[in-house]
């Protein structure tokens, strides 16, 4: 180990600098900004807490916050059947095996706006393939509406979701899996066990880690969802499929209220970090202490 | 990914394996069928003639027909405009963590200096906050300095919050790389950069296509900073043009300009993931479990 103060320091200096300016001082002026109200043109004026309690009286926000909070609740499980499904199956060595994990990987590599877009002309009464197909099941005769009641919208836009990332979430759940010694099976088939005894006492609680990260991403990524409910639902219908960052978004650059926006994103912010901290405390394995 | 057996493997060939054999394939070919479904069925009617209308079971178009993707060279400022914003913004983005995050990395991992620490935390801090959270006040502080509304403006807010992830990537690989190599180099002369170009680069080179393979998508992919700081329709990135096209803000939603857009918008997502996939799911599990 070599110890050139200045030399290092050198290296790591274009680093900072980048954070310094697009990342720490941004994140600096969100709790000043948040203390002021402060018009996307014209001075700021301080205002103190006002944002933060105006928060209280904002319906759509809170209604924003119940609409996420109930798609992470829901979108999570489905997301993790879908995935230990694909995960299981990928899972062999029969042939093929790779080409099937190849395509069900390849949604993930495509940007959650394109996909939304995709689904969008999918989805679409008149133009869309779903329409085309209900209606050659006989199922339905005529154009179909998807987005016209809340729960239908967020089931389509929750399906493309789940077609994105089920894929991703399938290779987190394959790590853990292929992480199982192959002697435990063994050993568990030798003891007489199902492959359904063996799934549930060898195959689960071996796999706490990966579904410990999966569950975190899952949760996390639910939270700070917007292009599906700004691109395909557009937040309809009656802003019943407003999500959090959709409405700090609208806040700030619909309405221009800076101030505000920032506020609620501390708030954002605020849920993020506590629900990481309280998965990490809750589902710490006592293995990892 | 190599894969390891969950069943032993049966000792002779029995009637009830043939079956589950044949339930598997059945079972896994329906689902990639799914899986593949919307992206053959946009390809497939990006290149038909009446795109817009309900296809009769006729199926296969007689002739294909590039008049989709034609027809994008109309929508705002021109489909060459919208993919060379969104190459610029994605190949610099790439280009500059895999550049900006190598030198930290290189810093962190060869150098012992005062701040250390401190400097390490604040280069990867940005991975503990969401950067939705801070695109408000990203937006008033690149207007302060002038790079509101500006490609390179986007370039760096992709550069500094893709490169955490890309310094830890790094950091890895060199702490990997014996440090006798360094040292056998610097018997022999080599000053610091030497050491970085000549001998740990080349040894770390899956490591820095990793980097750049996963900034590249992710850049070309991102939406909602584009959104945000891209305010002239002729610096919007393939994305922001796409839901543009979507929203019908051009008068009538075009649906065959849409599935062109698209197509273009994630071929080369899908290309590279076929080619590189081993490189794209090492660097999307460093990401995932950064935590």
């Amino acid at each position: 180990m070599r110890h050139h103060g200045l030399t290092g320091w050198l290296f790591v200096a274009p680093a900072l600098c980048l954070t310094s300016v697009f990342f720490l001082w941004p994140l600096a002026m969100v709790g000043w900004i948040s203390a002021h109200n402060w018009p996307l043109i014209g001075r700021p004026r301080w205002i103190g807490w006002r944002n933060y309690l105006s928060i209280l009286d904002d319906e759509i926000f809170l209604g924003a916050v119940r609409f996420t909070v109930t798609y992470a609740v829901l979108i999570t499980p489905i997301l993790f059947i879908v995935a230990f499904v694909l995960a299981l199956l990928a899972n062999t060595k029969r042939r093929g095996v790779g080409l099937f994990r190849t395509i069900w990987f390849l949604p993930t590599s495509i940007g959650i706006s394109t996909a939304s877009v995709l689904w969008v002309w999918m989805l679409n009464g008149d133009v869309g393939v779903f329409t085309t197909i209900l209606n050659a099941l006989g199922l339905a005769l005529g154009p179909v509406q998807y987005l016209d009641s809340t729960g239908a919208a967020t089931v389509a836009a929750s399906t493309m979701v789940v077609w994105k990332t089920a894929g991703f979430t399938m290779v987190l759940l394959l790590v853990g899996l292929q992480g199982i010694p192959i002697e435990l099976h063994e050993a568990a088939r030798i003891d007489g066990a199902s492959y359904w005894q063996d799934f549930r006492h060898v195959t689960l609680p071996l796999m706490r880690r990966s579904l410990r990260l999966a569950l975190v991403l899952s949760v996390t990524g639910s939270l700070l969802v917007f292009e599906p409910f700004y691109i395909i639902t557009r937040g309809g219908p009656q802003n019943g499929t407003i999500s959090i960052v959709y409405w700090i978004y609208n806040s700030a650059f619909g309405s221009f209220r800076v101030g505000y926006a920032a506020a609620l994103a501390i708030v954002l912010l605020a849920m993020v970090l506590a629900i990481n901290l309280a998965q990490l405390v809750l589902l710490r394995d006592p293995d990892d202490a | 990914m190599s894969a390891a057996i969950v069943q032993v493997p049966p000792a002779r060939w029995r009637p009830g394996q043939a079956l589950i054999v044949w339930i598997y394939y059945a079972v896994c070919g329906a689902i990639t069928l799914a899986f593949l479904f919307p992206i053959a069925w946009v390809l497939f009617s990006s290149v038909h003639a009446n795109a817009g209308s309900v296809p009769s079971p006729g199926w296969l178009p007689a002739t294909l027909t590039w008049e989709n993707y034609a027809a994008l060279a109309n929508v705002g400022s021109g489909l060459w405009r919208y993919l060379g914003n969104s190459v610029a913004v994605a190949v610099g983005s790439a280009l500059g963590v895999a550049i900006i995050g190598s030198l930290a990395a290189y810093g962190f991992s060869r150098f012992r200096f005062v701040g250390r620490r401190l400097a390490f935390i604040l280069v990867l801090a940005a991975i503990m906050v969401p950067f939705q959270t801070v695109l408000t006040p990203l937006f008033i502080v690149l207007r302060l300095i002038g790079l509101q509304n500006s490609l390179v403006g986007l370039g760096l807010v992709y550069t500094t919050f893709h490169l955490p992830l890309g310094v830890m990537i790094m950091l890895a690989a060199f702490d990997a790389v014996p440090r006798s190599l360094d040292e056998a180099a610097m018997i022999d002369g080599a000053g610091p950069a030497a050491i970085l170009l000549r001998v740990l680069l080349p040894l770390v080179a899956p490591s820095l296509v990793t980097v750049m393979l996963i900034n590249f998508i992710a850049s070309w992919n991102e939406f909602l900073a584009a959104l945000i700081l891209m305010t002239d329709q002729s610096n919007y990135t393939m994305p922001v043009m796409l839901v543009t096209i979507s929203f019908g803000y051009l008068g009538a939603v075009d649906w065959g300009a849409l599935q062109a857009g698209t197509v273009i918008t994630m071929l080369p997502c899908l290309a590279l993931t076929v080619a590189f996939q081993r490189y794209y799911v090492q660097g999307l599990l460093a990401g995932a479990t950064k935590g």
